[in-house]
């Protein structure tokens, strides 16, 4: 009997311990935000290098989910007779759920796979201890400046996803099936809360840069500095970041949508 | 035993030593020593060699100095201050005065030659861009490589890399610098650019050089002062590189002369040969 029960709050301790850490790795980077802000160029070097290299992922994919979602939708909806709810329904799944959540499982995939190895092979490099070798604080000269650079991006490509989205479905539905274009506008634009729905979708997309970026950066620092070691590290931010993602969406939604 | 004039002590510690380790020791986990009970101290304006085997505890030693461990018995002191790795302000403020050589460079791969050197000026300083443009060639140039400063680091050999990283690590003029495995890795003429480099620049800066290295040839050559660990940092011999090379100790003639077989064993402790065979002899 004891050694499972020894097993169990060994575990539980060790989920403690690594909770600890994170919670004190982020206290830490967030403590050299001051000092990395007052360096702009380094923050937009990786506000390019993290949200313009995703453009063209994350748009092809907001694109094809349009399209998908107004074929789906349609066929859906006419057997109600509520065919011309199309817009509002594809603009509400978009900019509540679809944009922020899709896109922050892309930006782990695209992105935060990219800053782990990064980071990693600095790491195995010995590039971090140079920098502190000299001195110079790793966290806040290479670390700080993606988290920023990553919190920043997110929300942006989340809403060109819902934008491109609606366009896609705008598309579909106007030019493949036949919806009335001042209908597929006038309905969305009477049915979608700027604060309400758009405003919390930003508000989501936010928190997950936040959890995407920091869960890249943590496991590209604290990774084992060899090859195997960048390799898990790199599947280990798709798949926490993705659950994270999945997990707070489900939190978030409950508090903002729940009447 | 180790003959008088090689004795395996620490020497007293006096102004003149820049670095003092002291009654050190250090494993990476509870289970296994690198260090035990080490004591040297190393002296201003010198070039020490620290020669030894594989897994002896060398690099540990410049990592013990740099503060990126903390010791777990005894003190490491730099000018007279002990290395407390909880003080960061302390901690940086020591690593400033000093300057580390990597094993393969640690060169920043998304910067060229000239942004690797001028890292430190741009982070530690605020010297204007000229006085930066100013310090980087000089520096360059004192490795040979001016001309190659808008190379990338993609774009350079792995000699050419040791002599970058020579040059950022001098870009701040430190008081120590420490060289992990400086001729590892290069052909003969690097390695000879590389030993009179070292040499050169500890005579023109008057710096302490610490050398970790296998290389007895070169060590020999521009070392003041040589010291041979074993493992667990025990010290085999010290003293002038002279004094080593007409040592008639047997462990320290076999790592000078390069013999296979001695008090050092070729083989790691295995059980006996028949036996894993499964055979009789």
């Amino acid at each position: 009997m004891t050694n499972p029960l020894q097993a169990l709050g060994r575990r539980v301790l060790d989920a403690l311990r690594a909770l600890g850490h994170n919670a004190v790795f982020f206290g830490e980077l967030l403590r050299s935000v001051p000092a990395a802000l007052r360096r702009p160029f380094l923050v937009v070097a990786q506000v390019h290098a993290i949200g313009n290299l995703s453009l063209l992922i994350v748009m092809s994919s907001g694109l094809a989910v349009g399209f998908v979602l107004a074929l789906q939708m349609y066929y859906a909806l006419v057997t109600y007779g509520a065919a011309e709810s199309l817009g509002l329904i594809v603009n509400l799944s978009l900019v509540r759920e679809l944009g922020p959540v899709v896109t922050a499982l892309l930006f782990a995939g695209r992105a935060g796979t990219s800053l782990t190895a990064e980071i990693g092979l600095m790491k195995a490099g010995e590039q971090l201890a140079a920098m502190e070798m000299m001195a110079i604080d790793p966290k806040s000269r290479v670390l700080t400046p993606r988290l920023i650079g990553g919190i920043i991006a997110m929300p942006v490509l989340a809403v060109l996803f819902s934008a491109v989205g609606i366009l896609g479905a705008y598309v579909v539905a106007v030019y493949l099936i036949g919806v009335d274009s001042g209908n597929f506008w006038s309905i969305m634009q009477n049915g979608v809360d700027v604060w309400r729905d758009v405003g919390n979708g930003i508000v989501k997309s936010f928190v997950f840069g936040v959890i995407c970026t920091f869960v890249a950066v943590y496991q590209g620092y604290e990774t084992n500095a060899t090859p195997e070691g960048v390799a898990h590290a790199t599947t280990r931010t798709v798949v926490i970041a993705s659950l994270a993602v999945l997990a707070s969406d489900f939190v978030l939604t409950a508090l903002m949508f729940t009447h | 035993m180790p003959s008088e004039t090689h004795r395996p002590h620490a020497e007293p510690a006096g102004s003149d030593a820049l670095i003092e380790v002291d009654h050190v020791s250090f494993g990476y986990d509870a289970s296994r020593a690198i260090l035990s009970d080490l004591s040297l101290s190393f002296k201003r304006g010198k070039v020490t060699a620290i020669l030894g085997g594989s897994g002896c505890g060398k690099t540990t030693l410049l990592r013990l100095i740099g503060g990126v461990y903390a010791v777990n018995k005894g003190a490491v002191r730099f000018d007279g201050e002990v290395i407390d790795t909880r003080n960061r302000e302390q901690l940086y403020r020591l690593r400033r005065r000093l300057g580390m050589l990597f094993q393969f460079g640690a060169l920043f791969t998304d910067l060229s030659v000239f942004e690797n050197v001028a890292f430190p000026l741009r982070e530690q300083t605020d010297f204007p861009e000229a006085m930066i443009r100013d310090i980087v060639l000089m520096k360059l140039n004192a490795v040979g490589l001016r001309g190659a400063a808008q190379l990338r680091i993609a774009e350079v050999s792995g000699g050419m890399a040791r002599r970058i990283a020579l040059a950022r690590a001098i870009a701040l003029d430190p008081e120590l610098i420490m060289y992990d495995e400086p001729f590892a890795g290069l052909d003969l003429i690097s390695m000879g650019v590389a030993a009179n480099l070292i040499r050169t620049l500890n005579d023109v800066t008057g710096a302490t050089s610490l050398v970790v290295s296998h290389d007895v040839a070169e060590c020999m050559t521009i070392s003041d002062h040589v010291i041979l660990l074993a493992t667990q940092g025990r010290i085999v011999a010290q003293g002038t590189p002279a004094e080593l090379m007409n040592s008639t100790e047997p462990e320290v003639r076999q790592f000078v002369r390069g013999e296979p077989d001695g008090p050092v064993k070729f083989h790691y402790p295995a059980r006996p040969l028949a036996e894993d065979f499964g055979v009789t002899l």
